[in-house]
């Protein structure tokens, strides 16, 4: 991942994320590309790390495609067991609050009353390539 | 004392025959006895102390909050406790100081119970066998039980004793171990595919369920929103009645509890099962289920029958894919909800400070351990674009349809099932960590996890001690919300089966003043 680039040093060459990527499952399930891989560590912002943690996605997903077995037809989602009961909602009164140094006492870098992050969109060469050009867009 | 049960040791602290500072003093030098189990994290000692002094005030004056007044519980280190360091067993909250109380170890503390300490986990709650935490594995307490010893020496001779120690199964695993161990008389849990009742199981002391909605998710750090319970564990069914009773009602901070009126309850003695129907998923006798525990099965059927209850066979269709289905779900909302750990506001936070997202990323790859991450990314790609309805959405439908299945059952007039809690007895953590996390977990959770599913209640109940001496825990499953009628049930066998107190040699020749006790004036109950 990128990120190993600006903080161990850039151990491998750009060609050698390549071979974090599997073969050709002969049961024709997903095979896990070396693309499959950049989105996926870009989504969750975490990187997989080896070649036994591709594998063990490649299993997760071999075990999720049984799924594929089960006759669903009509079947509707179910998203919650309390589906027929109504969500209770608050009233809209303040009731609590007024605690932002106690909130503010577990974070690492703050200023005043403020958390500190680093600048954003700092021109990875990923950023760079997929989404400032998808931000122009809009 | 320490052997007692919550009504006993309550009535004894009113009568005076016991103190709060005593009780919670002996409990914390067995906690110290006992730290090679790994059970606790955190030992709160001065605030348990404080608060044990505070409730013998209360008794001096007369003034009792009630049943779980002085008396030492403990909490799964995945439940938020104000002041207290709580990690998850991961690096991405070491050092972490919540501000405020879940509203169950609230509900405790207003009831005067007093906090022990945090106990051990997998990393997350995420696992079967405790053992992946970053603070290490938590032993079975029953590694070192003399039922357990004796059988191993007619097998085995000069083996070196530790070496082969037993897991308490998980996530709960640390709580587990604290209640099975008598350093508390309750302990927190959570149970999202079992992580409670597994653990029990393995432990020999009883682990609770209770239905989705009874109990207040606030301040448990979510696995899966849609499953998560927090879970009690106590040595028998009238103790874990008596914390339910507590904890159970509806939450204005956790909009997912139902707004019914729960009162604590007190549960009947039952006598009379001829009305009783209770229902043997036969899905459940899988290949994989040790015969041992096969055997129990049938005779805890055989038991309810001979006494006059109904046992009919009953099936549960699809619960071969549950386990996918779990999977599936279970990663797919890890993926959403590890996402708030990004070392902004709170938890760890790695020194890069070149971007915000450089940031986010390596701080949560120094956090999070591999278990975790694999979670994560197998959760994100089930919810990519084009395989969220293959996928996600699918085992959405699944789910439905394994919910449904347990709704057809109690509609044919089961009141309860009875099935076994897990595949065999506690396994030796060298063979357990043969196979990885995932593994493990799909394999453990097989009869626990579609119950999480379908959000009904459950309660492992210990049963009998295998040929090996250890404890075999069989599962019953309720209807929801209709945890009192289950854990009447539970009471009922757990009398008929009178499972054996743990033998613990070492902390019975340190120790025997605790158990000395025991024969002392019996304790008048009112």
């Amino acid at each position: 991942m990128w990120v190993r680039a600006v903080w161990l040093g850039l151990r491998a060459s750009a060609g050698g994320r390549r071979g974090f990527s599997s073969k050709a499952d002969p049961q024709g399930s997903r095979r896990v590309t070396a693309e499959l891989i950049e989105h996926l560590e870009r989504l969750a912002l975490v990187d997989f790390g080896s070649q036994e943690a591709v594998a063990r996605l490649e299993k997760a997903i071999a075990f999720a495609d049984r799924l594929r077995a089960v006759d669903t037809d009509g079947v509707e989602p179910m998203e919650s067991v309390l589906e027929d009961r109504c969500l209770y909602l608050r009233s809209d009164n303040v009731v609590e609050g007024n605690c932002a140094e106690e909130l503010l006492q577990n974070s690492h870098r703050v200023v005043e009353e403020y958390f500190v992050a680093p600048p954003g969109m700092c021109c990875p060469k990923w950023l760079n390539r997929l989404s400032h050009s998808k931000l122009r867009m809009q | 004392m320490l052997g007692r049960t919550l009504r006993e040791v309550s009535a004894a602290l009113k009568q005076g025959q016991v103190t709060p500072t005593e009780l919670c003093q002996r409990c914390l030098s067995l906690i110290k006895k006992t730290k090679f189990l790994n059970a606790y994290i955190t030992v709160s000692e001065e605030v348990a102390l404080k608060q044990a002094a505070e409730s013998e005030k209360r008794y001096k004056k007369g003034h009792s909050l009630g049943d779980l007044d002085g008396i030492p519980v403990a909490v799964k280190d995945n439940f938020s406790t104000a002041g207290i360091e709580t990690t998850c067993a991961s690096n991405m909250l070491k050092g972490y100081v919540p501000p405020y109380n879940a509203t169950v170890v609230q509900k405790l503390l207003d009831q005067g119970a007093l906090l022990m300490g945090k106990t051990n986990l997998d990393e997350f709650a995420m696992g079967s066998g405790s053992t992946d935490g970053i603070f290490g594995p938590v032993k079975n307490p029953w590694s070192y039980s003399k039922q357990y010893r004796e059988k191993r020496k007619q097998k085995s001779h000069g083996e070196n004793e530790d070496s082969n120690w037993l897991i308490t199964g998980g996530s709960s695993g640390g709580s587990a171990a604290a209640v099975s161990a008598f350093t508390c008389f309750a302990a927190l849990g959570s149970d999202t595919g079992g992580s409670t009742r597994n653990p029990a199981a393995h432990c020999g002391v009883v682990g609770l369920k209770p239905s989705y909605g009874l109990v207040s998710r606030h301040g448990l750090i979510p696995l899966v929103n849609s499953m998560d319970v927090p879970g009690i564990l106590t040595r028998c069914v009238d103790d874990a009645a008596i914390v339910l009773g507590i904890l159970a009602g509806h939450d204005p901070k956790d909009s997912t509890t139902i707004q019914d009126p729960v009162k604590p309850f007190a549960l009947p003695t039952l006598t009379d099962v001829s009305k009783l129907c209770i229902g043997i998923p036969k899905e459940y006798l899988t290949p994989e289920l040790s015969s041992e525990v096969q055997s129990l099965w049938s005779k805890a059927a055989n038991l309810f029958e001979s006494e006059g209850a109904k046992v009919i066979e009953v099936s549960l269709p699809h619960t071969s894919y549950s386990i996918v289905c779990y999977h599936v779900l279970c990663t797919s909302e890890v993926a959403s909800n590890m996402a708030r750990f990004d070392g902004l506001e709170y938890g760890h936070r790695c020194d890069i400070d070149v971007s915000t997202e450089a940031m986010y990323a390596a701080t949560r790859r120094e956090g999070f351990n591999d278990v975790v991450r694999g979670r994560i990314l197998s959760g994100n790609f089930f919810l990519l674009k084009e395989n969220y309805e293959n996928y996600f959405v699918k085992a959405q439908k699944v789910r439905r349809l394994i919910a449904r299945d347990f709704v057809n059952v109690f509609n044919s007039g089961v009141d309860v099932l009875l099935t076994p809690t897990t595949l065999s007895e506690a396994i030796p953590h060298t063979e357990f960590i043969r196979e990885d996390n995932r593994t493990r977990s799909a394999q453990d959770d097989l009869f626990t996890q579609a119950v999480n599913m379908a959000g009904l209640p459950a309660v492992s109940v210990p049963m009998a001690l295998s040929s090996q001496g250890l404890p075999v825990g069989l599962q019953f499953i309720g209807r929801a919300f209709c945890d009192q009628q289950l854990l009447t049930v539970a009471k009922w066998f757990e009398k008929r089966v009178q499972f054996p107190v743990i033998q613990l040699q070492e902390l019975m020749d340190d120790c025997s003043s605790i158990f000395e006790n025991e024969k002392l004036a019996s304790v008048s109950l009112k």
